[in-house]
């Protein structure tokens, strides 16, 4: 239990601090690390390296933007198993839906209740 | 000296007199917050895995969704923002960062509307992520599925 | 008319236009700054209790109009012209104040130099015998500038070291024609746009640095003066990188600036307030001279200034089609004159 959870830290941690790196060492925006990242998911995923990872690091591998990139790559590829040339245009989508419908609902609401405030 | 001197000559002296960040203590923030967020997801998982008895597609989700509220509820109360400042990377990365950024822009331009600023600007941030995402993964699964066509 | 111009850039104003009044406001972080004391009003709420951040600044600025007006014992249609700009797409906070205070109106976009641009144009102005007396003001606010040219608020991102912050703040300088002030408008040189391919958005004072250097050189040049004739060289927005940019570009000129040369950029936030390379925007050279810089020329501690105020001339759109960030930087020589 106690391992498990050292593994999600570590692998999490590790993939945050590539990103600052990135973010420090190139003049890449936040926006274009975050692609960057979507996308690393999506083909690592494809060429059956991610899994392994995710089954390593559970929750350090699926929280990080790459182990969005995974649910999408994953559908995918699972859906075209499934039901042939159309899981390949529903199966990402559908496998990140409640996330993305979470993002959505969840920041209406924010905007409904409340007003940004200036930067301290 | 012509013009292209000049300017490679200026570009060497603002490098040398431009201050450099403090990036060994940039990296460990980065680190921790992103690796405790992760920790705090896995905790979310097990939760659902254990009390909640979801399978593990619903405990995913579960999880995500729990991450995605501490998100947008931190961002109302005008919290992550200055965890942003703090850990860089180390909340953006992270499917929080993701939330963050669709729902700061939804409060941002509130007052040009919830048609034509909340709902035109949530994905001013996010929407490139779900556009270079969801092509790559359509991509994929066509390779995956002329790949099965050849195999099979 | 020969007379009036010195060279190609810098024009002499022999009818001298004075400085009748100044007033400043302020946000809450330029009032716990350096400067503290020198503003006329800090704003504790920086909406103002308006309902938007761009009704919050027009309101700043038309205040601030108004206290300069009154300072002066005058209102509003004893005054014949208006000069001002933002920095917001269309310059709305200075349309809109404009709107209020019902002086006819001329809009200004130069950027961060919008203080120096209003001044100079204003005193070209008054010594062509145009007008008696002319309101020059301008505004930034952080809370609107980066709403327009970065990110949104809440967004969690760090900015690097070499970022500026936007000023909350406006000025406004009221100059008459009648000699009955100490502090006089001189001379004034117009700025060319200079561009050394910067195109660093989180780097202002790189990209604006050299134009500030080139106005200094063009204003000595033309007026044939030597930089001990001013007790003090102040840039507008240059911040702590920029700073030290503009002090080697001058020494490679084989000008040693030395300890009369500030920027208010550097000066209107402390090092330990954590803003990076210090202040930007309008409101930053606007606020600084309307303040600081004013009431150290009435105390008599500086009887010759060169007040050179300075913009990066790029927008959102420039930025992301990958151009670099053309600057300018415009002079205003004031000195202390005996006044009736």
């Amino acid at each position: 239990m106690l391992l498990t959870y050292a593994r999600v830290f570590l692998c999490g941690g590790l993939i945050c601090l590539v990103g600052q790196l990135l973010l420090l060492y190139t003049r890449l925006t936040s926006a274009r690390i975050l692609v960057a990242f979507v996308t690393l998911g999506v083909v690592l995923t494809a060429l059956g390296l991610y899994e392994p990872f995710v089954e390593f690091a559970g929750a350090g591998a699926t929280v990080p933007l790459t182990g969005f990139g995974y649910l999408l790559g994953k559908g995918a590829i699972d859906a075209v198993a499934e039901k042939g040339l159309l899981g390949a245009l529903t199966g990402g989508t559908t496998a990140a839906a409640g996330g993305i419908a979470s993002a959505i609902v969840l920041g209406y609401l924010a905007a409904v209740l409340f007003t940004p405030k200036t930067k301290e | 000296m012509n013009d292209q001197q000049r300017q490679q000559n200026y570009d060497d002296m603002v490098k040398r007199l431009s201050p450099k960040s403090e990036k060994p203590f940039s990296l460990l923030k980065a680190f921790v917050v992103g690796g405790l967020i992760c920790t705090l997801g896995q905790g979310f998982k097990d939760l659902a895995l254990q009390v909640l008895r979801l399978d593990q597609e619903g405990a995913s989700l579960f999880c995500s969704f729990c991450l995605i509220f501490l998100s947008a509820l931190l961002t109302g109360l005008g919290v992550y923002d200055r965890l942003g400042k703090f850990a860089g990377a180390g909340s953006i990365v992270p499917i929080t960062g993701f939330a963050n950024s669709i729902v700061s822009p939804a409060m941002e331009f509130k007052r040009e509307g919830f048609v034509t600023g909340v709902g035109a600007k949530m994905f001013v941030v996010a929407g490139p992520v779900l556009v270079y995402g969801i092509s790559t993964s359509v991509a994929v699964g066509l390779l995956y599925y002329v790949l099965g066509l050849l195999g099979g | 008319m020969q007379a009036k111009r010195y060279g190609r850039q810098s024009y002499a104003l022999p009818s001298k236009p004075r400085v009748c009044s100044f007033a400043s406001t302020a946000g809450k972080k330029e009032g716990e700054g350096p400067l503290q004391n020198s503003f006329d009003v800090v704003v504790q709420d920086d909406t103002l209790g308006e309902k938007s951040w761009e009704k919050a600044e027009t309101r700043m600025l038309s205040d601030t109009v108004s206290l300069c007006l009154r300072k002066a014992g005058l209102r509003e249609e004893d005054v014949d012209l208006f000069l001002g700009g933002d920095l917001l797409n269309q310059i709305v906070s200075a349309g809109f104040a404009a709107r209020g205070l019902q002086i006819p109106f001329l809009g200004l976009y130069g950027a961060c130099s919008t203080m120096a641009e209003s001044l100079l144009l204003g005193s070209l102005l008054l010594d062509g015998g145009f007008a008696k007396r002319v309101v020059c003001a301008t505004s930034s606010h952080f809370s609107t500038a980066e709403r327009q040219y970065r990110f949104p608020l809440e967004l969690g991102n760090q900015r690097p070291p070499s970022a500026q912050w936007t000023v909350t703040g406006a000025g406004a300088t009221l100059l008459t024609c009648e000699p009955t002030h100490p502090i006089a408008v001189e001379a004034v040189t117009v700025g060319k746009v200079i561009d050394l391919k910067q195109n660093d958005e989180n780097n202002m004072g790189a990209a604006m640095a050299p134009a500030a250097a080139d106005t200094l050189l063009a204003h000595l040049r033309e007026t044939g003066r030597r930089l001990e004739q001013y007790d003090r060289i102040v840039t507008g927005d240059l911040g702590r990188v920029g700073y030290r940019l503009f002090r080697e570009l001058c020494k490679q000129e084989g000008l040693e600036l030395g300890d009369r040369y500030t920027d208010c950029g550097c000066d209107i936030f402390a090092p330990e307030q954590g803003l990076q390379a210090g202040g930007s925007g309008c409101g930053c050279s606007a606020v600084t001279l309307n303040g600081h810089l004013f009431q150290q020329m009435l105390a008599g501690n500086i009887r010759r200034l060169l007040f050179m105020a300075t913009g990066a001339l790029l927008s959102p759109t420039t930025t992301l089609q990958g151009e670099s960030i053309p600057s300018i930087a415009h002079a205003v020589s004031l000195e202390v004159v005996p006044c009736c």
